[in-house]
């Protein structure tokens, strides 16, 4: 499509030189290691791990570099050619990246985070027989996920997006003897692909109306198209981004994820994959700009799912459980800031970039409290553990005061910014969605506080046998560094370096200064919140006895939360059961219906063959009586003709 | 070069072949073996040279050869490739020789504790013998460019095929040879109907009958006449193919043939149907082909959808896979029928990735099967733990077969969806829910075999069994153990032989996944000319 | 001369030798009642030959002789190895190919 890309661009893209147009090392990189790792066999064993990362550490490195040369490029956006993907008909699909300050922002994060983690991973996998082969799927997933977010068109982005989901398969099913982690991993990638239909439907709708699906193409010319058009593959977008992110309604199998080694936890199921909706709906911004009614439904998203995570986390015992509904709810955070337009998109991307730090850090700080704990995950047998884990108690109350926006740490600046977009939209709509964003982060407070009172304060309530012991530099590092970026990582993104002028050629200038409801007012509010969240908690947890076993009877509330909101139940309910019952009769109905119609013919056939059969009885005189009363009738007939 | 007759040769190599293989004395069985093999090996190198000696830029039909055979009824024996039939050849020479070495061991005894096939004992000689025929008339199917001769090996195909069946198969392979075998000669039958009417339409159009693709492309049929003889080849290559509701004897057959003869029924044989719409339905039947497109497209859809849906209701892993097939099959008519380059392009490669993806699933169930001796699912657990090489492979087959990017398959599945969108909006969405089905019956049947403990004829690993390593989270970490059975094996992992065999296809799978334009530069002009003769729109 | 008496005669005959092959058993008396037929077959033929003056119909009786006699070869042939292997020569004892 010539034509159309000789059009206007949303922003100048020239092509690649020098550092960047070599970025494609950034995929090739780990999609080597994995290679090597998954092919190699057994001979990796030894040093499997320490090239698995390194690959990802030499990507970080090359990312880093990359970054600094974009800066130096004319309008910051580059375009890396490499080759002709699928070419038939109308149908140009180029293999190529983008590189551009939205892309490079999660490199950094994917590859920077990723880093830490495969590094944690060398302590926490040591007694793993399989090491070699969760380094290979970690590769693979880092190699697929920069494909996501570093092509340039929707093709390249949906090859990234399966990619991430099977590397998140396997990674989940990586204990794939539990039949819990088998289907935990199947539920996930089903899931998955009903999101996967919307994303390629919406790549069907462009094609048909533009003829194109790269980035430049489509931003260039969408605005040409009907708004309903648009609105659709608005919503078709959204749908996609739902199954990736976990959002409502396709949020049930984010927590069951969770039966994936805690690495893959830290990586995949919070700080990267599992925010690749909020990139896909960032990076189709020029779309969303054109249609404010699936904008109001991303909102509404965000909304929902924002106060769904929050809930069924303050109900359950399971310390991944736990953080994984506070991811959910995280990223309805981020959708809703996404879904404010371009007043939101920095916001969402600026906790996109904090919760990735603190929230890996939680995961990597839970992986060292289970590591403690002899692998078990019940909150209700941990307990006191503050003095045992000393380093683990540090960098994950970092964490949990980023989380919950305790003043001046990440996620208080952060959760901040999207609350005062909401407010910016000066409408009613507005005031309800800083209303939910306020009481969502009074929950968080609730239930991060409960974690925190269950594990680490309190009378230790260990099973028989536990010895709980420090773990490793290898595994403590990382979670340091990620303190760190807890700490520091909001006041660097919103007040220090600015992400608003880093992405200013992707989303535009920022727009009005000028606040509806002044920030130091929203900072007040939130923070009274979420003190009466740590309060409550306090009440409820850390002031009495918690008993070692979960309480039965409970209110209808707490029972709905502890069931996830019954999710599972609906899902089960209205498509499993009736999916399984439709196959049973469809089962049923080909083998008696279209195959018995089949045999019945052949069966009809054959059953009169052989009646007719049954008059050749062997008696030779039977016959003679047959050809006599033939000749009398043949006769009978002639005479009957020629003298009638 | 290219003046040598390398249809001729590639026919008639398998055929000679075959009949030096089935008189060879009884008891030269790795003879047969040996025989067999450099003999297709010979026709992949054919295969190969026949494609380098095609340009693509250069005319429709190539490497013609034309010779009168039944000059009173002006029947030759004529024979030449467009892009389509190459890509199909490729396909064949390729498979071939892979199908001849993963039946290397049929009919030995069982070697270390695995149950043999139920051809142990039995001479294979005869197997290999009729595989190489079924190669020569497979060759013969795509490359005929006369319609009569297109018929002989259309009905002759089915010959070797129903020895593969009835001789090799399963416990119930005599009923679904039978089967097979009418249900072909139904299609065949009604197919010859409209051959032969099609030469009286040529006689009274041009003077002298004539059954050459080329003379009677060009001829202008009355409508309803078309619609007529269009119907006639429609409905045999439905049931080749085969369109929902014309489907049931696929299962069977494919659950009862040897794994060799499976791949090849599934992987090949099947496709004569989908290259007869492109090749003869569309050029020679414009009109009424548009007529019946709604028509086609429906069932195309519903296909798509039921038999995605029976193939999560069944419990042996080869019909299951026989049901994804016809799935697929749905996808292959969609874009044949939606009449746009990008989707009829599509529907071609969908035919080779189809022979390619699902030729490896059959390969590797294959290989399960052969060590656990059930087709039930059921019946396996936890062989990923046992087998490692065999579930990667399993994975990587179940994975192209699910369309995920990176394979094959998505290029196909991809360019037919998007192809068809434009024109069929609503068949297109349809078609697309299959794509959450796809994954769902390969990973339930991935899971319920490669996953968990141990189980049915797995025998657990004694002392070693692999650790339940890492943090115990798992919920369902207490499932109910299903005591092993009595015939229960510990699984051994795949063979050099078994990865020689499954090497090539899976290389392809991610090859073609990545550089699909190899193929698509091939097979685009021929179906642009197709089209052409369609008068479509785009 | 007047072709009834022959023909009646004929038609006896012929009468004569179905409904022996309808009612007997033995396989001898029913070969015996076809030749009868046979027979009385020529004499219509040598009859009508007679009447219209031409030797068509001799030649074709000539033909039907050398046929039962040819016939008679194969079926006595038949009989007695029948006769052999089962100790019978009655035609519904010989009834084995049927369905």
């Amino acid at each position: 499509m010539e034509i159309i890309s000789a059009e206007v661009l949303p922003s100048e893209v020239v092509p690649a030189e020098g550092l960047l147009g070599a970025s494609w090392l950034l995929i090739a990189l780990p999609l080597a290691g994995a290679a090597v790792l998954l092919l190699g066999g057994r001979r990796t064993d030894r040093w499997g791990h320490l090239l698995g990362t390194a690959t990802v550490v030499g990507a970080f490195l090359l990312a880093v570099l990359c970054t600094f040369s974009l800066a130096d490029v004319e309008g910051r956006s580059v375009d890396v050619d490499l080759f002709t993907f699928i070419s038939t008909g109308q149908l140009d699909v180029r293999a190529g990246l983008l590189y551009d300050p939205l892309s490079a922002v999660f490199v950094l994060l994917i590859t920077g985070v990723g880093s830490l983690i495969h590094v944690y991973s060398i302590g926490y996998m040591a007694h793993d027989p399989a090491r070699r082969r969760f380094f290979a799927y970690l590769n693979l997933f880092v190699a697929a996920m920069l494909l996501l977010v570093l092509g340039n068109s929707f093709v390249a982005l949906y090859v990234g997006w399966e990619g991430v989901g099977l590397a998140s398969y396997l990674l989940i099913a990586f204990w794939y003897t539990r039949p819990g982690a088998a289907t935990a991993a199947k539920k996930a990638f089903i899931m998955n692909r009903v999101g996967d239909v919307g994303l390629a439907l919406a790549i069907f709708v462009m094609f048909a109306q533009l003829g194109t699906t790269s980035y430049e193409g489509v931003f260039g010319t969408v605005g040409t198209l009907a708004g309903g058009t648009i609105t659709a593959i608005g919503l078709l977008l959204l749908l996609g981004a739902c199954g990736k992110s976990g959002q409502f309604p396709l949020q049930a199998w984010l927590p069951d994820a969770m039966e994936g080694p805690t690495p893959v936890s830290a990586l995949i199921h919070a700080a990267t994959m599992v925010t690749a909706g909020v990139y896909l709906i960032a990076r189709s911004a020029p779309i969303y700009d054109e249609t404010p009614t699936a904008r109001t439904v991303v909102l509404a998203v965000g909304a929902v799912t924002l106060l769904i995570g929050a809930i069924a986390g303050c109900a359950f015992d399971d310390i991944k459980k736990v953080l994984a509904y506070s991811t959910v709810s995280q990223i309805g955070y981020m959708f809703l800031a996404v879904g404010l337009g371009p007043a939101g998109y920095v916001a969402g991307l600026a906790h996109l970039l904090a919760h990735g730090f603190f929230k890996a850090g939680l995961f990597l700080g839970a992986g060292s409290v289970m590591h403690a704990m002899d692998d078990s995950v019940d909150m209700r047998r941990y307990g006191g553990l503050a003095r045992k884990l000393p380093i683990t108690f540090a960098t994950f109350g970092l964490g949990y005061l980023a989380l919950i926006g305790f003043p001046f740490l990440s996620g208080f600046y952060t959760k901040d910014a999207i609350i005062e977009a909401a407010l910016d939209r000066d409408d009613a709509w507005g005031w309800v969605l800083a209303g939910v964003a306020v009481l969502g982060a009074g929950l968080t407070a609730f239930y991060m506080t409960r974690l925190m009172l269950m594990t680490f304060f309190g009378r230790a309530r260990w099973a028989d046998g536990v010895h709980p012991h420090e773990s490793p530099t290898v595994m403590t590092a990382p979670m340091v560094v990620l303190s760190l970026g807890s700490i520091g990582a909001g006041f660097l993104l919103v007040k220090a370096f600015p992400l608003s002028d880093w992405l200013e050629p992707v989303f535009g200038e920022e727009h009005s200064a000028e606040h509806v409801v002044a920030p130091l007012t929203v900072g007040l509010v939130v923070t009274g919140v979420m003190l009466l969240g740590v309060l409550a908690a306090w009440l409820f947890v850390g002031r009495r006895e918690v008993p070692v076993t979960a309480p039965v009877r409970v209110s209808p509330v707490t029972r709905a939360a502890r069931n996830a909101l019954y999710a599972d139940t609906i899902n089960e309910s209205l498509l499993m059961r009736p999916g399984q019952w439709l196959t049973r009769a469809l089962v049923w109905v080909d083998n008696r219906g279209v195959d018995g119609a089949v045999n019945g013919l052949a069966a009809g056939l054959g059953g009169s063959s052989s009646r007719l059969g049954r008059t050749q009885t062997g008696f030779v005189r039977t016959y003679a009586l047959g050809m006599l009363g033939g000749a009398v009738l043949v006769a009978g007939a002639l005479l009957a003709v020629t003298s009638g | 070069m290219s003046d040598f007759p390398f249809l001729v040769a590639m026919i008639a190599v398998p055929a000679l072949g075959a009949a030096v293989v089935a008189a060879l004395p009884k008891g030269r069985e790795l003879l047969a073996r040996q025989l067999s093999l450099g003999v297709s090996l010979v026709v992949l190198v054919l295969t190969v040279l026949a494609a380098v000696a095609f340009d693509t830029g250069g005319e429709r039909f190539q490497l013609t050869t034309s010779v009168a055979w039944i000059p009173d009824f002006g029947v030759d024996f004529a024979l030449g490739v467009d892009g389509i039939a190459l890509v199909m050849l490729l396909l064949i020479g390729l498979l071939v020789p892979l199908v001849i070495g993963a039946s290397w061991e049929d009919g030995a005894p069982g070697a270390d504790g695995v149950p043999a096939a139920a051809t142990e004992g039995r001479s294979m000689r005869f197997f290999f013998a009729w595989l190489l025929l079924l190669e020569a008339m497979m060759v013969g199917v795509f490359a005929a460019t006369d319609v009569f001769l297109f018929y002989v090996f259309f009905e002759a195909m089915l010959v070797p095929m129903y020895f593969l069946i009835g001789r090799f198969g399963g416990p119930r392979r005599q009923y679904a040879a039978v089967k097979f075998f009418l249900y072909s000669l139904v299609g065949g039958l009604i197919m010859l109907a409209a051959v032969i009417g099609l030469y009286v339409v040529s006689a009274s159009e041009l003077g002298e009958g004539t059954f050459a693709f080329d003379a009677l492309r060009d001829l202008e049929i009355d409508p309803g006449v078309q619609k007529l003889l269009f119907l006639g080849f429609f409905v045999a290559f439905a049931i080749k193919a085969p369109l929902v509701p014309l489907h049931t004897w696929l299962p069977d057959s494919a659950a009862e043939a040897p794994i060799g003869g499976a791949v090849l029924l599934v992987g090949v044989l099947d496709k004569v149907g989908t290259f007869g719409f492109l090749r003869y339905c569309l050029p020679l039947f414009p009109d009424a082909s548009r007529y019946f497109a709604p028509l086609v497209l429906v069932l195309a859809v519903v296909g798509v959808l039921y038999a995605a849906l029976l193939a999560m209701g069944q419990s042996d892993m080869k019909r299951l896979v026989a049901y994804t097939s016809i799935s697929h099959f749905g996808f292959i008519a969609l874009g044949i029928f939606a009449f746009t380059t990008e989707a009829a392009t599509g529907a071609v490669l969908y035919m080779v990735n189809h022979g390619i993806a699902t030729g490896l699933l059959f390969l590797v169930v294959g290989m399960l099967i052969a060590r656990g001796g059930s087709r039930q699912i059921g019946d396996y657990g936890g062989v990923a733990a046992q087998a490692p090489k065999l579930a990667a492979v399993f994975l990587v087959a179940g994975l192209a077969s699910l369309a995920l990017p990176g394979t094959n398959s998505f290029v196909s599945e991809f360019l037919v969806l998007i192809g068809s969108f434009p024109e069929r909006p609503v068949h297109t969405i349809v078609a697309t829910l299959g794509i959450i089905l796809a994954a769902l019956y390969i990973l339930l049947m991935y899971q319920r075999t490669m996953h968990g403990p141990a189980r049915g004829v797995v025998a657990p690993a004694g002392g070693d069994e692999p650790p339940e390593a890492g943090p115990a989270g798992g919920a369902g970490a207490t499932a109910v153990l299903t005591a092993p059975s009595a015939t229960a094996v510990r699984f051994r992992d795949l063979s050099r032989r078994e990865i020689a065999v499954v090497t090539p296809l899976v290389v392809l799978v991610i090859v073609l996944g990545v550089q699909p334009q190899l193929l698509l530069d091939i097979i685009e002009p021929a179906v642009v000319a197709t089209l052409d003769d369609l008068g479509a729109t785009r | 001369m007047t072709l009834t008496y022959y023909l009646v005669l004929a038609a006896i005959l012929f009468t004569i030798g179905a409904v022996g092959v309808l009612v007997r058993r033995n396989a001898i008396v029913v070969f015996m009642c076809i030749e009868l037929m046979l027979n009385s077959v020529n004499l219509t033929l040598v009859t009508f030959a007679r009447a219209t003056g031409t030797v068509d119909g001799q030649i074709m009786a000539f033909f039907v002789m050398v046929v039962a006699a040819a016939e008679v070869v194969v079926g006595l042939a038949i009989i007695m190895s029948i006769y052999r292997t089962r100790r019978s020569a009655s035609v519904d004892d010989a009834n084995l190919l049927k369905y």
